[in-house]
């Protein structure tokens, strides 16, 4: 990067650079007054310490600005090398002023220039998106650093306005919004400014000349920036008008939404975002909607909002400071769309608190990752459900053939007869135990006992039906006592011909005591 | 029978047969089987068309081994009642095994053993027409089982009593898997609650008849009586409904149901429900009005307010108050106010006094059948009151009526001439009373057991004109001998039954002109010390429906005997050989018998442990009775092989008592123990 930024052109690159220093050094040089004016002495030393927090702000913001173009390229970088242009001088010098109009003038010019080229080619090609885009964006930027230039030039000439930060930030501040750098919220934060300089604002950005300066930049570029804007901004859809710092915050934990269209007025919607709801916060900011783990954190945090929790009382007991102010009845919205708990849903229902939301969000839309170790079929997403499932899982489970579970039998009972074609179901695990192992189990080596042992027979299958039945005709002869028969079986009963299967019946007798045991193929 | 070479065959064998449809034949089987049993087997072993034609004729099957159930449902196409009471095992592979029998609508597992939730899938699905089935002792049938059960959708008969480990669920199941059910047995499902039969009273609305006896504890009855009484009263079909030794049923819940009840109830039974009194009885009766049939044996006393409650049930047939106290003019009151009575039973009840039944009896013209079992203070005022007043009486037991004297019980055969059973058993009978008893030439069934002045002259009054007997009993008739036995067994060709236990006196005559009696099932000559396997040979031989054998202290019985009964008598399911000669060769023989289901087997002499083992492995036997001193004899595990194959081990602990106590000594000493 830094590399192909050093192929810049010469003077393209020395006009940005000394615009960039200059912006720099008149920055350094308010923020510089404002820390003389409401600090000690003592505090020389900190303009050399505050710059750094401050030029992050600049140079993303300008080498996002000026990385499409190569020309403006070094910008951002100037400013580390060049830290210290700490003059602390009050009273404003003429040969720096006519240097900066010299600058302006030049720096216009060049605009001027790019514009009119934009121009004559646009009425030629209607493609070469992306090298328009590109010029858009370098207009865009020079006119930044105009009214930057502009500003800060004039306020060095105005003895009331000595005040630093407010002659350039809420300038830079709002540009950097409607351009958009990521930085610009967090840094509107941080150097959000007391309330009576909040005031004063508006006086700054709509004075004539800043009007007229914008008027010029929106006949140029409007439609544009008006992209631009959509694109980070996507709640703040009215074009180039200058947006209060008031509204933004307000939108900010809105989170975009639009209030048209909530019912008139009865409570305030405010909808977390997904990772919020997820995490494992339980405390929550009524403002931002920011979740934490302890409420020690949450109170910390709500000094943030303003001076009105700080005071020791708020940071005791938040739920009092709430109280104390007539704040809005606050309902909330799930952040998943098409739900009916979301606020764009047509019939929609909102969530009480922020517990709701949480539990609403986990059981409706997130897996259901804890499963009852008991049971191993029931699923939830809510910790605590599973933790009442698990109170009456196990025994007490009485089963539907649809489905359904009841903790009483008589429920289920009830249910059955209520419905045609239900049935009681046996849970899956019980059959196994109560069908297959309760008798069988102990009984099945007994099986194998007695199948090696008895059934015994050469030929117990249908063929030999026939030739038992051939068999059977003999048995009306006369026993003689002496020879023991080989049709001695019970051969005589004609209820069971098919079973007939006479054999000595000592064929069937173990050979020795325990030969039994021998395991036989065909039993 | 398809292929040309069989036809032929078959033509060339016998042309009549073949050109006799199918439906003719087996009218004649029919009526050849009513008359002969053995006959059909004849016919069937003539010749394969026979052969085939029984095949296609026999429509029960009993079979001995549940193994060879496919094959034997492939040969006997047309069965439609399957018997598995002879196998004590029935696994669950040999269901699995069956292959689809349409025919099939019956099946009895009542007494097998070994099958499970699987199985009975398998017999469910092999059986699609399947209406009645018998589960009865399933100890170890389960909800999984009732659960396969219910898929039979068709089933109209069921019968799951004993099967403790059934619960509502698997009762919930059935209810609602087969709809057509229509009767139903839960008796001691101890398992089932008012839920699962509340659920059935509502899914089965054609049942007619159910038993619910034993079932309803006194502790859950509380629940059963109020959730689910009414909804069993008021099933629209209920004809008969059984609720015996129902302890938890009392005065309230009866008193509950009044109007609700079902209409169409013809028979309660309440008998052993000892928490019922007058009051609930009351009730009942004013809640049923159409019964037919009243059994409240050994429930409560019998107040005269109580009997003549009676009379509200207009239809009342069959009352039963066995083991009832009766209080003043309570069996009087029974006399006016159950004009149709047509079945009075009385047995063992206390307080019946000559006074009140013979009122009773005046009143009671339809009476048929009577039971005066052991009302000992009746005498011969009430006999003659009886005899006179229902001439048209069929069936008079009066076993112990001891005040009753010979002259008295001659008034049963002079007057009573329609009675086709009687019981006179430990009675002053004599010859004489035999002699008039000769006057009832239906006789059927005929218990004069201890009667010790009967003798040979008797018995040949009542084998001249009591043709159609069935069954008698001498048990301890000491007066008689072979010659009486002769006459019986000449005069009574349709005897089934016969006991002779104890006379002494009868040797192998007897037996042999016994055998004569090919319809005899049941023998008894225990203690007959003079009878021997020669005789027990003719009985083999001739008697071959023998089922049931006592030869108990026989003594002279020896292995012979057992060898002639192992290859003649295959019908025989039950027998006791204690005290008899019989030594292991007789035991093994004997074990081939494939039927044997009870043996008893105490103070066998010539047994040894081997021999026993050895004929107990080879027989399928149910249950077997031992002497202890055999269970550390034979080995354990053994027995754990007989025992998994369905026989239950009984173990007996009886001392050895070879001398036989004469009979009037033994009666005395029956009748000082009745005294103290």
């Amino acid at each position: 990067m830094e590399s192909g930024l050093g192929r810049s052109s010469e003077t393209s690159l020395k006009a940005s650079s000394s615009m960039a220093s200059n912006t720099s050094r008149n920055t350094d040089l308010d923020q510089q007054g404002g820390h003389f004016n409401s600090m000690d002495q003592s505090c020389f030393a900190r303009p050399s310490q505050s710059f750094p927090a401050f030029s992050p702000l600049f140079g993303v913001q300008s080498s996002s600005l000026y990385l499409p173009d190569d020309n403006e390229a070094k910008i951002g970088n100037q400013f580390e090398p060049n830290p210290s242009l700490n003059n602390p001088t009050v009273d404003w010098d003429p040969q720096v002023m006519l240097s900066n109009l010299s600058f302006l003038e030049q720096k216009i010019k060049q605009v001027k220039d790019i514009v009119q080229s934009m121009s004559s080619r646009e009425s030629q090609v209607a493609g070469g998106s992306s090298e328009v885009q590109a010029k858009q964006q370098l207009v865009t930027a020079d006119l930044t650093c105009i009214i930057i230039q502009l500003i800060s030039t004039a306020g060095s000439l105005l003895p009331s306005m000595k005040n630093p930060l407010l002659s350039s930030n809420p300038a830079v501040r709002h540009l950097s919004n409607t351009l958009g750098s990521p930085m610009a919220f967090g840094s509107s934060c941080n150097q959000r400014p007391s309330s009576n300089n909040d005031a004063t604002i508006p006086d700054i950005t709509k004075t004539p000349d800043y009007e007229e300066l914008m008027n010029s930049l929106n006949s140029t570029t409007q439609g544009e920036s008006d992209e631009l804007m959509k694109c980070q901004n996507p709640c703040g859809g009215e074009g180039s008008e200058p947006i209060p710092m008031e509204d933004h915050d307000v939108k900010e934990s809105d989170d975009g939404g639009e209030g048209e269209n909530l019912p008139p007025g009865s409570y305030v919607v405010l909808q977390l975002e997904k990772e919020e709801i997820l995490a494992p916060h339980t405390h929550f900011c009524l403002i931002c909607g920011k979740g934490f783990k302890r409420d020690a954190n949450l109170r910390m945090h709500m000094r943030g909002h303003g001076d009105e929790y700080k005071t020791p009382a708020a940071l005791a007991k938040p739920s009092k400071d709430s109280s104390s102010e007539p704040a809005p009845v606050t309902r909330y919205s799930c952040p998943y769309v098409g739900c009916k708990r979301n606020k764009e849903h047509r019939k929609f229902q909102p969530l009480k608190t922020i517990l709701c939301v949480k539990n609403h969000y986990k059981r409706s839309h997130c897996d259901k990752s804890y499963t009852c170790s008991r049971c191993n079929t029931k699923k939830f997403s809510v910790i605590a459900d599973l933790k009442t499932h698990e109170k009456h899982c196990g025994r007490d489970k009485w089963l539907c053939s649809c489905g359904t579970t009841f903790s009483r039998k008589d429920k289920l009972f009830g249910h059955v007869a209520l419905f045609q074609g239900h049935t009681p179901a046996l849970p899956m695990d019980d059959v196994k135990v109560t069908g297959a192992s309760e008798q069988s189990q102990d009984s099945e080596a007994m099986n194998n006992m007695v199948g090696s042992i008895v059934y015994n027979f050469p030929g117990s299958s249908s063929d030999d039906i026939p030739n038992l039945d051939m068999k059977m005709a003999d048995d009306t002869r006369y026993f003689s006592p002496l020879c023991i028969d080989p049709c001695f079986g019970g051969l005589d009963d004609f209820t069971r011909p098919g079973f007939d299967i006479s054999e000595n019946p000592f064929s069937f007798l173990p050979s020795g005591s325990c030969s039994f045991e021998q395991q036989n193929g065909d039993s | 029978m398809a292929t040309p070479t069989q036809h032929h065959k078959r033509r060339r064998l016998s042309p009549l047969l073949h050109d006799l449809a199918d439906e003719l034949l087996f009218v004649i089987l029919d009526r050849v089987a009513a008359d002969d049993p053995r006959a059909l087997k004849s016919f069937a072993l003539a010749s394969r068309a026979c052969h085939a034609a029984e095949a296609r004729h026999r429509r029960l099957l009993r079979a001995f081994r549940a193994d060879l159930l496919p094959a034997a449902l492939a040969r006997y196409s047309a069965v439609s009642r399957l018997d598995l009471s002879l196998c004590p095992r029935v696994t669950d592979a040999a269901l699995a095994a069956l292959s689809t029998a349409p025919s099939v609508s019956a099946v009895d597992l009542s007494r097998s053993r070994g099958f499970g939730a699987a199985g009975l899938a398998a017999l469910v699905a092999a059986c699609p027409n399947l209406t009645d089935l018998d589960l009865s002792n399933g100890l170890d049938f389960t909800d999984a089982g009732a659960a396969e059960v219910a898929k039979a959708r068709r089933l109209q008969r069921l019968s799951l009593s004993r099967c403790k480990q059934l619960t509502d669920m698997g009762l919930g199941c059935i209810a609602v898997g087969c709809p057509d059910l229509r009767e139903l047995s839960l008796k001691w499902c101890i398992g089932v609650t008012h839920m699962g039969l509340d659920l059935l009273a509502l899914k089965c609305k054609k049942l007619k008849i159910l038993d619910l006896s034993y079932t309803m504890e006194e502790k859950i009855a509380v629940q059963i009586v109020k959730n689910c009484f009414p909804a069993i009263m008021k099933l629209q079909n209920l004809e008969v409904l059984i609720l015996v030794g129902c302890n938890g049923i009392d005065d309230d819940a009866l008193t509950s149901l009044d109007q609700e009840c079902s209409k169409s109830l013809q028979v309660l039974d309440m008998s052993n429900s000892y928490n019922v009194t007058h009051v609930g009885v009351l009730s009942v009766v004013n809640a049923m009005p159409n019964l037919l049939e009243l059994n409240l044996s050994y429930c409560c006393p019998v107040t005269p307010s109580m009997s003549s409650s009676f009379k509200m049930i207009h239809k009342l047939q069959t009352l039963k108050l066995d083991g009832c106290q009766f209080m003043a003019d309570g069996l009087k009151s029974i006399g006016k106010s159950c004009v149709s009575l047509r079945e009075l039973s009385l047995s063992k009840c206390s307080g019946v006094t000559d006074t009140d039944l013979s009122f009773a009896v005046s009143r009671l013209k339809n009476l048929l059948k009577l039971d005066i079992t052991c009302c000992r203070k009746i005498t011969d005022v009430s006999l003659a009151a009886i005899t006179s007043s229902c001439p048209s009486l069929i069936s008079l037991r009066m076993e112990s009526c001891s005040l009753v004297s010979s002259v008295g019980l001659q008034l049963i055969g002079k007057r009573c001439s329609h009675l086709e059973e009687l019981d006179l058993t430990d009675n002053d009978l004599d010859d004489e009373g035999l002699k008039a008893l000769s006057g009832c030439r239906k006789l059927s069934s005929l218990k004069i057991g201890i009667c010790l002045r009967i003798s040979d002259e008797g018995l040949s009054h009542i084998s001249k004109s009591c043709s159609d007997l069935r069954e008698i009993d001498l048990y301890r008739c000491g007066g008689i001998s072979d010659e009486g036995v002769t006459h019986i067994a000449q005069g009574c060709p349709m005897l089934e039954s016969i006991n002779l236990s104890y006379c002494t006196k009868l040797t192998d005559h007897s037996l042999r002109s016994l055998s004569k009696c090919i319809k005899l099932n049941t023998l008894e000559i225990r203690g007959c010390p003079m009878v021997s396997s020669a005789g027990l040979s003719e009985i083999a031989t001739g008697c071959r429906l023998l089922s049931k054998l006592d030869i108990k202290k026989c003594f002279e019985i020896n292995d012979l005997g057992m060898i002639f009964l192992s290859q003649f008598s295959h019908s025989l399911r039950q027998i006791n050989l204690s005290y008899c000669s019989v030594s292991d060769i007789g035991l093994i023989s004997l074990s081939s018998i494939c039927g044997l289901q009870n043996m008893t087997i105490v103070h066998l002499a010539g047994v040894t442990p081997n021999g026993l083992i050895a004929a107990l492995m080879v027989c399928g036997l149910r249950k077997v009775k031992l002497h202890e001193a055999f269970k550390s004899m034979v080995p354990l595990h053994m027995v754990k092989v007989v025992e998994a194959r369905g026989c239950v081990f009984q173990w007996i602990n009886k001392p050895y008592q070879v001398a036989l106590q004469p009979c009037d000594l033994w009666k005395q000493q029956s009748q000082d123990l009745l005294v103290q």
